[in-house]
């Protein structure tokens, strides 16, 4: 610590190099934060995905609904803790450019399935006492600024009501949050008995099944018989863990998402290239000096010591303030307003981040700092002549 | 002048150049994937169709109307006769669950079920391979991307979806357009196979030209019978297409701009070190008598042309690339898959190469004010 002045005093000496290759590596680190972000975003859910918690949908597609009867012969089916149903309502709030899943559901099942949204019990309870209640996550509710008790018109797209009525009006009941990293809080829930008895268009039908297991290592048995028991019927399922159908979900977005990471990263270490040249470079600019400081006494570990120091101070000095820009501009929302939901960057991240920081203090350092070492004090000191 | 010492600092200039050709090659690259998606989007479609939706939905996957509709809307004014009448195709259009050549994983695959009319409508779509369904069968025929993109859909393959096996009897190609993703087959064996016999999802009519639209549309929009949706299909194409596109076009401006303030600086870096490396130099041209205006410029053409370099090579290197790369991704907007190739245009290219002088500009300008004011006797007194 005690050479810490030596170092903050090398790299005032050319202050607007300095700060310019400060800038750059600055920025190389924000750009990181966003490549992290969007590649989280694009494998929504992955993470996030309960270990116990099974999809079961139409074989064909989940745009093909299902019956409501199938949820008591999957509750009988032996390892099965609970089932509820969730349907892709697609309505529109305002304008269709503001996208937010709306879900019917039966409230306490489905809450105590995904146990990871919390929702206050007194909202809940006003929840289950009105019919056109509904609940907001926390995103989609500071979003659009809607407050407890306000009444929200959403545009039907698909399911019209009775009379041809396309606006339907649901009572803000409650705004859930989650304590996981990653949960989409964004969805808008609202009753499935007020969605089946106001709409036609499918009555008794649902999208998808929601079923937790006992054990999780069971799970991928049980998903087997779930299927099993309605092979070569009308409606034929295909069940599989949460994980396995948020990946499928991920892989239709296909390679385009492999390719932007990828021209992303090579941006990264291209930043970090050129950075990491400037810096290389400032370090052999002052060989004398460093013959200077050898002649003092200054021995071979020491000179070592300071001169990667040097690189990994600007490096994580720089690197750690982009990362912090990025967290903060990355925490005030997903930049295109709406198509990734979930937009956030994850802990990990930030790790790897730090990792790569200290590798380029490192790696820029290293060579001119083994230089440095071998420098003999003679030859140093004549190349200042 | 400025050339002769370039060689004294390959190393500063080097960085300088591959900084710029990243941010080139990423930019037109990025865009080159929004520009693809787009294309293959709005590459067909003519201004003398019309598509009818129902009121209020946004995609055909939301739509519904009822068959009697389809009567009313194939009556209405406007719309060429055929040889077997109006040219008015009412069409379903759900997605299949099929897996992609190149994961392996489902992807939902769009199956449309058409209209007698339909080819009429769309007069693009031509059969290069085998031969046309056969009205009433289980029999499809397979866009040509969609061929290339998913599993199973070769002439002769059968696939099951339901209680049917389908089978595949030709492929078809539609001038690079939409359709090409998708699979095809009679609307009046699909719609049973679906249970949706009495409804259909949209209509697609041809008119008797472009002018007629509109007084189509108010035809069908006044009528107390109907409430549809009426919109021109090249229209309603890049409506389709807006969500994917803006996202990538913000993802990719987003990245962009990061990339070119990065490489601003490192320009500002390779022109300062070049700068000072010559400040001797630069002390003596002012000593002889030269003024600041021919050492900014010489500086800044300096830079400008490393620029330039980076930037073709950025630009070439996302052609070589990308230029015609095949992917096939989700459109939100109808839940199912697009196939396109992404595509370099040359307006892309020269975006780029101007991109890359604006930072060439920029990176020069300051350094280049710097070595012009600089006093002659400081400079000459520099090692």
């Amino acid at each position: 610590m005690k050479f810490l002045p030596i170092i903050w005093a090398n790299l005032k000496r050319r202050k607007l190099r300095t700060a310019l290759t400060m800038a750059s590596v600055l920025i190389a680190f924000l750009l990181f934060g966003y490549l992290c972000a969007i590649e989280e975003a694009m494998n929504a859910g992955i993470n996030v995905a309960g270990a116990d918690r099974l999809i079961v949908r139409h074989k064909a597609s989940i745009i093909q609904m299902l019956p409501m009867s199938h949820k008591e012969r999957i509750q009988q089916i032996p390892g099965v803790q609970s089932v509820a149903h969730a349907t892709w309502f697609g309505g529109i709030y305002q304008e269709p450019g503001n996208l937010h899943a709306q879900i019917p559901v039966v409230p306490e099942e489905y809450f105590e399935i995904y146990d990871e949204f919390i929702l206050p019990e007194e909202q809940m309870k006003k929840w289950k006492e009105t019919k056109t209640g509904a609940v907001a996550g926390r995103t989609t509710a500071d979003k659009f600024g809607w407050k407890i008790g306000d009444r929200i018109p959403i545009q039907a797209t698909i399911y019209e009501k009775e009379n041809g009525e396309q606006m339907w009006e649901f009572d803000l009941v409650g705004i859930y949050d989650s304590d996981k990293e990653g949960a989409d809080t964004t969805q808008f829930f609202f009753r499935h008995d007020y969605f089946d008895e106001a709409q036609t268009f499918a009555e008794g039908m649902i999208g998808w099944y929601l079923v937790k297991v006992d054990d999780p290592d069971q799970a991928d048995a049980i998903a087997k018989t779930i299927d099993e028991q309605f092979a070569n019927s009308t409606f034929e399922t295909k069940a599989e863990t949460e994980a396995a159908f948020t990946r499928g979900f991920a892989a239709q977005i296909g390679n385009i998402t492999a390719i932007m990471i990828a021209i992303m990263s090579a941006v990264f270490f291209t930043i970090l290239l050129v950075a990491g040249n400037t810096i290389a470079q400032s370090v052999r600019e002052r060989t004398e000096e460093i013959g200077v400081l050898k002649s003092l006494g200054f021995t071979n570990p020491q000179v070592l010591a300071l001169v990667l120091g040097e690189s990994c101070f600007l490096s994580t000095l720089a690197g750690g303030i982009g990362l912090g820009i990025a967290f903060w501009l990355i925490s005030m929302g997903d930049p295109t307003g709406g198509n990734l939901p979930i937009f956030y960057l994850p802990t990990r991240d930030l790790v790897t981040g730090v990792i790569c920081m200290i590798l380029l203090g490192l790696l820029t350092g290293i060579a001119p700092a083994i230089q440095a070492t071998r420098l003999k004090i003679a030859d140093a000191l004549r190349r200042a002549a | 002048m400025t050339f002769a010492t370039l060689g004294q600092r390959k190393g500063s200039s080097f960085a300088s150049v591959f900084g710029i050709a990243g941010v080139v090659a990423v930019f037109v690259g990025v865009l080159s994937i929004a520009n693809g998606f787009r294309n293959a989007m709005t590459a067909t479609g003519s201004p003398r169709n019309a598509v009818i939706l129902r009121s209020g939905a946004s995609s055909e996957m939301m739509s519904s109307l009822r068959r009697e509709s389809g009567r009313i809307i194939s009556d209405a004014p406007g719309i060429v006769m055929g040889e077997n009448g109006p040219l008015a195709s009412a069409e379903l259009f759900v997605v299949i669950s099929l897996p992609k050549i190149s994961t392996g994983t489902d992807a939902n695959v769009p199956l449309r079920g058409v209209g007698d009319a339909a080819f009429d409508v769309r007069d693009d779509i031509e059969i290069i391979e085998g031969r046309r369904f056969e009205p009433g069968k289980n029999e499809v025929i397979v866009g040509r991307a969609a061929a290339a993109e998913f599993a199973g859909l070769q002439l002769n393959d059968k696939f099951q979806v339901g209680p049917n096996e389908w089978t595949v009897v030709g492929t078809f190609t539609e001038r690079g357009g939409i359709s090409e993703s998708e699979i095809w087959t009679d609307a009046k064996v699909l719609g049973p196979a679906y249970a949706r016999d009495e409804y259909f999802q949209a209509a697609y009519v041809r008119l008797k030209d472009a002018d007629t639209f509109d007084s189509f549309k108010d035809a069908l929009t006044s009528d107390p019978r109907l409430r549809v949706k009426v919109t021109r299909q090249t229209d309603f194409y890049s409506e389709q297409s807006t969500g994917i596109y803006m996202m990538i076009v913000t993802l990719g401006a987003l990245v962009a701009t990061l990339m070119a303030i990065g490489a601003i600086f490192g320009a500002l870096n390779t022109m300062f070190s070049a700068v000072a490396a010559r400040t001797r130099e630069i002390g003596t041209l002012r000593a002889l008598g030269f003024n600041g205006l021919p050492v900014i410029i010489s500086i800044l053409i300096e830079s400008i042309l490393l620029a330039l370099v980076g930037g073709s090579i950025g630009g070439g290197l996302a052609w070589w690339a990308f230029d015609g790369y095949q992917a096939a991704t989700i459109n939100w907007q109808t839940f199912s898959q697009v196939a396109f190739a992404f595509d370099v245009t040359p307006s892309l290219l020269i975006q780029g190469i101007c991109y890359a002088t604006l930072i060439g500009v920029v990176g020069g300008l300051f350094p280049a004010f710097r070595a012009a004011r600089m006093p002659v006797t400081t400079a000459l007194r520099e090692i």
